[in-house]
């Protein structure tokens, strides 16, 4: 087959040129000792990890009580393993993930702090993990008490009058504030249907505007890369709701015209929706209140250091100013003299976008990470991750300028010549930082960047780190032009080569089956 | 500040090499009026030893996390979660990754993700499954607007009244922005607590988008499944199943095989604690045909340039990355760690574990159910249920007060979400519950009559 053969004639060149490399010898065809097979392919009929307390002796069965009709015969493919056998599988499985507490992973726009392990141990405090969501308000005082807490600690760092902790995540967040500044409009009489978004925005910024019923209109930010007033002020007309900006934008930069731009939008009567995806830049340093925002969300994974999670979960409230609180998503946090309660009368409001109270378990997690740092801390970490991305943007320049003249704030976007010298794509340097234990950046983003690598370090890499990245970045760009073929077929030392991801699309294989050959 | 390894030096060393003199350099280009306001007015940090303090004094006020014999349900479910499945969540590997963008340094997670994807077909009886949603009411959410894109012209969403109240607000909430949607509720029978199916066939027609019915349903009911998918595919209509109570899959038939098209869920009961609600899991499932308006990430099988097997992320078109407005949903990150959760949790219970214990779910459930009958307590609805039942008490407020005070946590009062229902409880018994429980709240909810 086509895929076969080119698939044949990529080893071969990848063989010839990996002769150097002691990891060639793996790839020569000997077994892989490091691949994990499947669940379903370890199992064996009769095998089981559970130990589920037998039933009373002439105890009816289910099958009996339900009727044989309702019940399924098996579960066909099913895994049958042995305790040791599951966790030996996962903790193989483990062994071939990066994470941020083993390498460097300055991935841009994602904020890839050390997650204190603290955290972790206060979430599982049987008072906060054992709550179930329906106990009544006054046996969940202390679950209720820290949302209120954390609500306010959020309300400061952002310069706003009232916070949901309600979002399951960032992009739920976003939905949130723009169905919020729906129901603003909506409430005042006014049928606005658009909303402003720059050209150098987060993918789920548009997305979430079409989910909100708003007709996207794209900004141009400028030659130095950020949006000027007057750009917004002949986008505006009444038919706007608002203007959907990230600060620092996606290309690391504080929008300068921010507060004139926010006077401009509230002058025709719409709004500033503040993407607070980089507020680990603005921490002690510019409130989202103070610019103009009347809307902000906020993503605890990233600024308030809980887990990534290799993808969730995350949170992500909303804030807002005293005008759109109505519209909050209820439940919120109301208080009489029996204490905490959850308030549903608010009756301008949006409604829910998920079950129940919010993602509490991130929530403590954020809340023990705002405690440890407090409000100096907080802001001594902004400046050191903007310290961190200013000091790589310029170690780096040599080789990989920036893509702006403007000063980098929390993370810095460069780009690079080898495409053009060497033929050597951002994916293939990215390929090959793996080789030297390094997570890549963000690639291929913000789309106004031809080949961009979006870096973000972070304040708790230390300085060595830094520099062993940049060395590495300078050691693939000489490599780039001395052995391009080397890069291009990077990685050589995990426990995988490239991996074909166009033939995943082609034949989408999205579940194991028994009958597959 | 213990995270922070900058030291004196560094930062010296570090604005040397910038070109600054002092960190405040780096953001004078903020405009003066902003920083000027920018203090945080927060306490200094806290050690930990003060943290653990403050935190463990707000964790004991929750007297209601430990102090009860419980029987909450309605959507959050106690079960035992087994020790390996903390052991594996909490490795850093797991925990401290991202999106597996990079495959080759993601293996763990997308080969997880893939074993989760499958476990979650098998469990529904349907062709894929997606890398998990945030929980199950925004999958329910999720699904009605993949139904929409699936039969564009179609206007009317049915949703069965006895879905858990969370669940059909939020589908509100998330079609509150589409225009000619029109969403209707499906009455349930008085008698059995199940769907009135006439009802519902009032309600389809050439105008019917989908119908939406909970599997169990917010009573525990073991709906008509397959009545209620063949006469809404009959329609020409898109039928989905909610389920909060995923252990039922290990035991009852799969929605699939009854010919649901999309099933949804919660899957916090696979190996996740309750946590006030949350993070849990949501799961999607649906037939390949639909594949492209499915929403969510997907991990596909592939290999490497050496012909390894390998996974990825895959068919990332349909997604807001890529696709930008045209994109079949804003969600971007999942619920990844959860989803390993799950995984793990199905590997533990396996084939014959699952279907043991939700067998032992229904058991216990209905000897709970037989020593409320014996002190004269009355299930409320007729047709078979999973691990919960509704019981009539009275006045719930009063059995529920009197329940407290003999430690137990009775159940939910329905009353506030269904008027009809006042004098209704729902109780939900798992494999946490015992006989003298049962018992005890026997005791306790007919004490007072």
């Amino acid at each position: 087959m086509a895929a076969e053969g080119k698939m044949a004639s990529a080893g071969r060149i990848a063989r010839s040129t990996e002769e150097a490399e002691p990891s060639s010898v793996a790839a020569a065809g000997a077994p892989d000792v490091r691949s994990v097979p499947l669940l379903f392919e370890e199992s064996a009929a009769g095998r089981s990890g559970a130990d589920v307390a037998a039933r009373a002796i002439g105890e009816p069965d289910a099958a009996a009580i339900l009727g044989t009709g309702l019940c399924r015969d098996d579960i066909t493919g099913f895994p049958e393993l042995s305790e040791p056998q599951v966790m030996r599988h996962f903790l193989r499985l483990s062994q071939l993930n990066f994470g941020q507490a083993f390498q460097f992973y300055p991935l841009g726009s994602c904020t890839m702090k050390y997650n204190p392990v603290l955290n972790d141990e206060m979430a599982a405090l049987s008072g906060f993990a054992g709550l179930h969501p329906m106990t009544p308000a006054h046996l969940a005082q202390g679950a209720l008490e820290l949302m209120a807490r954390l609500e306010a600690a959020l309300a400061e760092i952002t310069g706003m009058d009232a916070v949901s902790l309600h979002p399951a995540a960032g992009a739920q967040g976003e939905l949130t504030g723009l169905l919020m500044a729906r129901a603003y409009h909506h409430k005042r009489g006014a049928a606005r249907h658009k909303v402003i978004i720059p050209d150098t925005a987060h993918g789920t910024n548009p997305a979430s505007c079409t989910l909100a019923g708003f007709e996207v209109v794209v900004a141009k930010s400028n030659r130095r890369g950020f949006l000027e007033a007057a750009e917004i002020r002949r986008l505006l007309s009444d038919e706007v709701a608002a203007l959907m900006v990230t600060n620092p934008n996606t290309l690391g930069i504080f929008e300068p015209e921010i507060a004139a731009i926010a006077g401009a939008l509230h002058e025709r009567g719409a709004l500033l929706y503040l993407d607070g995806a980089n507020m680990n830049a603005l921490l002690g340093v510019a409130k989202p209140g103070h610019m103009g925002a009347d809307i902000v969300q906020l993503n605890l994974h990233k600024t308030f250091a809980t887990p990534h999670g290799g993808g969730g979960p995350g949170a992500g409230p909303v804030a807002v100013k005293k005008h759109l609180e109505p519209f909050l998503p209820a439940p919120r946090l109301g208080r009489d003299a029996g204490g905490w309660r959850l308030d549903y009368g608010w009756p301008d409001s949006i409604g829910r976008l998920r079950a129940f109270q919010g993602n509490f378990g991130m929530l403590v997690r954020a809340y023990s990470f705002i405690l440890a740092l407090g409000g100096n801390g907080l802001a001594e970490a902004s400046r050191f991750a903007i310290l961190a991305a200013n000091y790589v943007r310029k170690r780096l320049e040599p080789h990989y300028p920036s893509a702006t003249r403007e000063p980098s704030m929390h993370e810095c976007v460069l780009t690079h010549d080898l495409e053009k010298r060497a033929g050597v794509s951002t994916l293939d340097i990215a390929k090959r930082l793996l080789d030297f234990g390094i997570h890549p950046p963000t690639i291929y983003f913000p789309l106004v960047v031809h080949g961009a690598l979006m870096i973000e370090p972070t304040e708790t890499e230390t300085r060595e780190t830094l520099d062993s990245f940049v060395a590495a970045m300078e050691k693939i760009y000489d490599e780039a032009l001395s052995n391009p073929e080397m890069v291009r077929t990077a990685p050589h030392t995990l426990a995988l080569s490239r991996v074909d991801e166009a033939h995943a699309a082609r034949r989408p294989v999205l579940r194991w089956q028994p009958t597959r050959a | 500040m213990r995270f922070f390894a900058h030291t004196e030096r560094d930062v010296r060393a570090m604005l040397d090499t910038i070109g600054a003199r002092c960190l405040d350099d780096l953001i004078a280009h903020v405009p003066a009026s902003l920083r000027a306001g920018a203090a945080i007015n927060l306490a200094p940090g806290k050690n930990e030893a003060e943290i653990a303090a403050e935190l463990g004094a707000l964790a004991a006020q929750n007297t209601g996390a430990s102090a009860f014999s419980s029987f909450l349900g309605f959507g959050a479910y106690r079960h035992h979660i087994p020790a390996a499945v903390r052991a594996i969540t909490a490795r850093a590997e797991f925990a401290t990754s991202y999106t597996p963008y990079q495959p080759e340094a993601s293996q763990g997670t997308t080969e997880a993700i893939f074993e989760f994807q499958t476990m979650i077909t098998q469990l529904t009886g349907l062709e894929v499954a997606n890398a998990s949603m945030y929980d199950g009411a925004s999958a329910t959410a999720e699904a009605v607007l993949m139904a929409h894109r699936v039969a564009p012209k179609r206007t009317r969403v049915a949703l069965s009244r006895a879905l858990w109240p969370d669940y059909r607000e939020t589908v509100r909430t998330y079609l509150s922005a589409l225009e000619n949607i029109e969403v209707v509720e499906v009455p349930f029978d008085p008698q059995s607590g199940a769907i009135d199916i006439a009802a519902l066939e009032r309600r389809a027609g050439e105008r019917l988008l989908c119908a939406v019915i909970g599997y169990p349903n917010a009573f525990g009911i073991v709906e008509p499944l397959g009545e209620v998918a063949a006469l809404t595919r009959r329609a020409g209509a898109i039928a989905v199943s909610a389920t909060a109570e995923p252990l039922a899959l290990g035991l009852l038939k799969p929605p699939g095989e009854l010919g649901v098209d999309i099933a949804v869920g919660e899957g916090q009961s696979f190996g996740l604690a309750a946590q006030f609600g949350g993070p849990g899991v949501g799961f999607m499932a649906a037939r390949m045909e639909n594949l492209r308006q499915m929403p969510g990430r997907l991990v596909g099988e592939t290999h490497d340039r050496f012909g390894r097997r390998a996974w990825c992320l895959t068919l990332a078109t349909r997604e807001q990355h890529i696709r930008r407005e045209r994109a079949t949903s804003n969600i971007c990150t999942n619920h990844s760690l959860c989803a390993l959760a799950a995984t793990v949790y199905l590997a533990m219970m396996g084939r014959r574990g699952l279907r043991e214990l939700a067998s032992r779910n229904v058991e216990l459930a209905h000897r709970a159910a037989d020593a409320l009958a014996a002190a004269g307590i009355r299930t409320r609805f007729d047709a078979p249920f999973f691990n919960e039942f509704v019981v009539n008490v009275g006045d719930p407020a009063a059995a529920l007060a009197r329940a407290e005070r003999a430690g137990l946590l009775a159940g939910v009062a329905l009353g506030g979400y269904w008027p009809e229902l006042g004098s209704a409880l729902l109780v939900s018994v798992t494999e946490m519950n015992t006989q003298s429980e049962f018992e005890r709240l026997a005791g306790a909810l007919a004490g007072g009559r």
